[in-house]
């Protein structure tokens, strides 16, 4: 019988291969792809939580709601992302982020 | 949902996440990173969001994805060069990431509710996009309006971003 506890444990390291994706990985566009697995994984112990609080047969909406302007705000962060990437590349010709160094102290 | 048909999807979306970081090839981690994100709307669906499962394919395996692989055609990225890896940085990655899976394990496995079953839904097929709608127009109205603004927002800069030379 699967429980509450899988979908919890599945969603955490969904969250680890996303945030090593992000530590060891130096291709920008790469570390974007892995933020959006970690986006996901969050959203996946909401919507397991979401069906856990199930009142009288009914799944707590809630949380189902919450997931839903997650992603239209992911989908937004992607456009605005990819286009500075793009622009990034425009003007350095590079998406290595140990190329780009200007802001470092 | 069956237990093996939950266990084939999750290791399913983890190996394919994993893909994600392991390969050299941009275009190989975006097309693993669909196979994961389909993994993940069959769990949203053994979970019975169904409304979730499906705006997580159309979005992400539809409209997302298609982003990343034109912007990967429009830079014409080849496979990563070998660099130099900066042996302790990455040494500390994994570690880091290790230790944050583990807490994680540790933690959900002390969780009072993590051995519950999951309560039983009245009916065998629930009309969630209707009570998502609802829940969504109803009681979400001010944030839903304020999202449409965000991506308006979103779009008004994405095209700005994209002219030839900032001013």
């Amino acid at each position: 019988m699967v429980s509450l506890g899988d979908y919890l444990m599945v969603s955490g390291l969904l969250f680890a291969i996303g945030f090593a994706g992000v530590m060891l990985r130096r291709n920008i566009i790469i570390i974007f792809m892995c933020l959006e697995l970690m986006l996901n994984a969050a959203n996946l112990s909401l919507v397991a939580f979401s069906r856990f609080r199930a009142e009288a047969g009914v799944p707590d909406y809630n949380a189902q709601v919450f997931v839903f302007f997650i992603i239209t705000v992911a989908a937004a962060e992607v456009a605005v992302g990819l286009a500075i990437i793009v622009a990034l590349y425009r003007a350095r010709q590079t998406t290595h982020v140990e190329d780009i160094t200007s802001l470092k102290f | 949902m069956p237990a093996f048909l939950f266990w084939f999807f999750a290791i399913l979306m983890l190996a394919f996440g994993a893909a994600v970081v392991v390969n050299r090839n941009p275009v190989a981690s975006a097309l693993s990173l669909v196979v994961s994100f389909l993994g993940l709307a069959a769990l949203f669906m053994s979970l019975d969001a169904y409304f979730i499962g499906i705006i997580q394919i159309l979005v992400y395996a539809g409209a997302v994805m298609v982003l990343f692989l034109f912007i990967i055609m429009l830079l014409d990225l080849r496979a990563e060069k070998l660099r130099k890896i900066n042996w302790p940085a990455s040494a500390g990655g994994i570690a880091v990431a290790l230790a944050l899976a583990v807490q994680i394990c540790y933690v959900v496995g002390n969780f009072r509710f993590a051995r519950h079953p999951f309560p039983p839904l009245a009916r065998s097929t629930i009309d969630d996009v209707h009570n998502v709608g609802s829940l969504l127009f109803e009681n979400y109205n001010l944030p839903f309006q304020i999202i449409g603004v965000l991506v308006l927002v979103a779009t008004i800069g994405v095209v700005v971003l994209s002219k030839r030379e900032l001013k």
